[in-house]
């Protein structure tokens, strides 16, 4: 069957009529593409016209875009990244698990588990509700003022810790739509087999769950990349801290610009692998086209 | 066989309401080992429901269920270990979509019955090759016909040689020419002495396989007998209705 049906692609050629259809079509592709790329080139030159010949743009150029600055300035910006990037890995892989967990709390029914019911609804609810910033600053001062036993005080610690709460109840989220979108039969055909209701969550439903998710997941983390830069107000050195500090050297901003291109630096492909995955694995209105 | 073997499964005054919806209002069943029990009755009439208490997944409102001569109803009872003895087959296959043909036919052997992943591996090889898709064990259930990812759901359920298997309407999502494929299989293990409980639309392959014929109506079995007595000659009115409702479809 297949044989045959090669056999008569490789002898078909195209009707006069599909010819017309192709051509028409082809012409109609270039203008599209000619128009686009020509509004596109517009509006960029409208735009960059208008900054350039505003009447401040001499010194926003030299406060903003000074080469000499952003050269002198980017080792150490740099290496403020590091520590982003360290901060997030770290941060990230805690997420994860603190997520899942509250993810799957909020998923187990019965009355013996409502106290932990309430207790994962309460925590999203809450850090959901309040805004990182506020996280940061209620953890990353009154953290180290608790003087807990076993805990350091560092703002690092306490920075991070605020991450992970904050990040983990949007994340918790994101898995618990994932564990809900598996239809009720998976579990039922589990359990069918004797397997329980652990080894059914554990091998049947998260799996599931965990392959729909990952788009968001990685959305999530993109965000986590530049929200990592927050921890900067708790005086720790990381890219905007060091920028910070750069800047206060002779009040020219560069640096900042310095820090968000490597930011961009970071997340640019991280969204491009996510969109590519997406598509990849064949979700439907996930990840845009470039 | 001079002696009566006790029955495998007994059902006695079974009820299951879903709200104020009474599916099952006092259902008596008998199970007999090596017996085929087909259930028959228009949608709704709770044919599903009763396989799901048998099987556990539902909790019944009243009544008790006995397997292997335990009252598997008491809620002292492990489920897990109860489902671990049966089979079942869902209309909707359910196969898992992650795992590969062959993961799909061990996963419970290697989980729940402690076979070590060779054997289970073996032992599942074994099963796929007899109900004819040992070539398809790396496949995955999406790129199977309907017909085939029902026989890997009916080679998941029998791998782990379960004393009774239940067949929710196991080929009502199959297109006309698959359900054959499927039928086949079960006349097969039927032959080989497996137990099996089951509902199905499919008259003719209940008159060939079953030893019971059920009618469910209104949450009761109506009419039950050999299968040329009740559906050849019906003696309530409704199944002769039902059966005629049937034949005209």
């Amino acid at each position: 069957m297949p044989d045959q049906a090669s056999r008569a692609d490789t002898a078909w050629q195209p009707s006069a009529v599909q010819r017309e259809r192709d051509e028409w079509r082809r012409r109609r592709t270039v203008r599209s593409a000619a128009i686009a790329a020509l509004s596109t080139l517009l509006l960029l030159g409208v735009v960059g016209g208008a900054v350039v010949s505003s009447p401040g743009w001499d010194r926003v150029r030299e406060t903003y875009f000074d080469w000499d600055k952003a050269v002198s300035s980017f080792p150490a910006v740099l290496e403020g990244l590091w520590l982003n990037i360290r901060v997030m890995a770290v941060c990230w892989v805690l997420i994860l698990l603190l997520s899942l967990t509250v993810a799957v709390v909020r998923t187990l029914r019965g009355p013996v588990a409502f106290p932990l019911r309430l207790l994962g609804t309460a925590y999203v609810d809450v850090f959901r509700g309040l805004p990182l910033l506020l996280v940061i600053f209620l953890l990353g001062f009154g953290g180290p003022a608790l003087s807990l036993q076993g805990l350091p005080t560092s703002p690092l610690f306490w920075g991070g810790a605020a991450l992970v709460l904050s990040y983990s109840a949007y994340v918790a989220e994101v898995f618990r739509a994932g564990i809900e979108s598996v239809h009720p039969s998976q579990r039922l055909a589990g359990r069918s087999l004797g397997l329980s209701y652990g080894q059914t969550l554990r091998h049947v439903v998260l799996p599931q769950a965990w392959r729909r998710v990952i788009p968001p997941l990685m959305n999530d983390l993109v965000s986590l990349q530049k929200d990592s830069g927050l921890i900067a107000v708790l005086g720790v050195t990381d890219a905007i801290r060091k920028a910070q500090i750069e800047t206060a050297l002779d009040f020219n901003y560069t640096p900042y610009v310095v820090a968000g291109v490597l930011f961009c630096c970071l997340t640019i492909p991280m969204a491009r692998l996510t969109d590519r995955y997406a598509r990849k694995k064949g979700y439907h209105g996930a990840g845009g086209h470039l | 066989m001079t002696t009566p073997r006790p029955e495998l499964l007994r059902l006695d005054g079974v009820r299951k309401s879903f709200g104020d919806h009474v599916v099952l209002r006092e259902v008596d069943l008998t199970v007999q080992p090596g017996q085929c029990v087909v259930l028959i009755g228009a949608s709704g009439s709770g044919k599903s429901t009763l396989l799901r208490c048998v099987n556990l997944l539902e909790v019944v409102d009243d009544g008790v269920i006995t397997f292997e001569g335990r009252d598997i109803t008491d809620p002292r009872v492990d489920g897990d270990e109860v489902r671990s003895r049966m089979g079942m087959v869902f209309q909707a296959y359910n196969l898992f979509p992650h795992l590969d043909v062959i993961g799909n036919v061990t996963l419970a052997l290697r989980l729940v019955h402690g076979v070590a992943a060779d054997e289970a591996r073996a032992r599942g090889l074994a099963m796929l090759d007899r109900v004819g898709l040992a070539a398809r064990a790396q496949a995955r259930p999406d790129d199977l016909s309907g017909g085939q990812q029902q026989r890997v759901a009916i080679a998941r359920a029998l791998v782990a040689n379960p004393r009774l298997m239940l067949l929710d309407e196991v080929t009502s999502a199959l297109d006309p020419e698959l359900v054959g494929e499927v039928l086949d299989l079960l006349t097969e293990l039927k032959g080989e002495g497996v137990t099996m409980l089951l509902n199905t639309h499919e008259m003719g392959f209940a008159r060939e396989v079953a030893d019971q014929v059920c009618f469910l109506h209104d949450g009761r079995i109506h009419e039950r007998g050999r299968p040329e007595q009740v559906l050849g000659d019906p003696q309530q009115e409704r199944t002769r209705a039902f059966l005629s409702r049937i034949r005209a479809s």
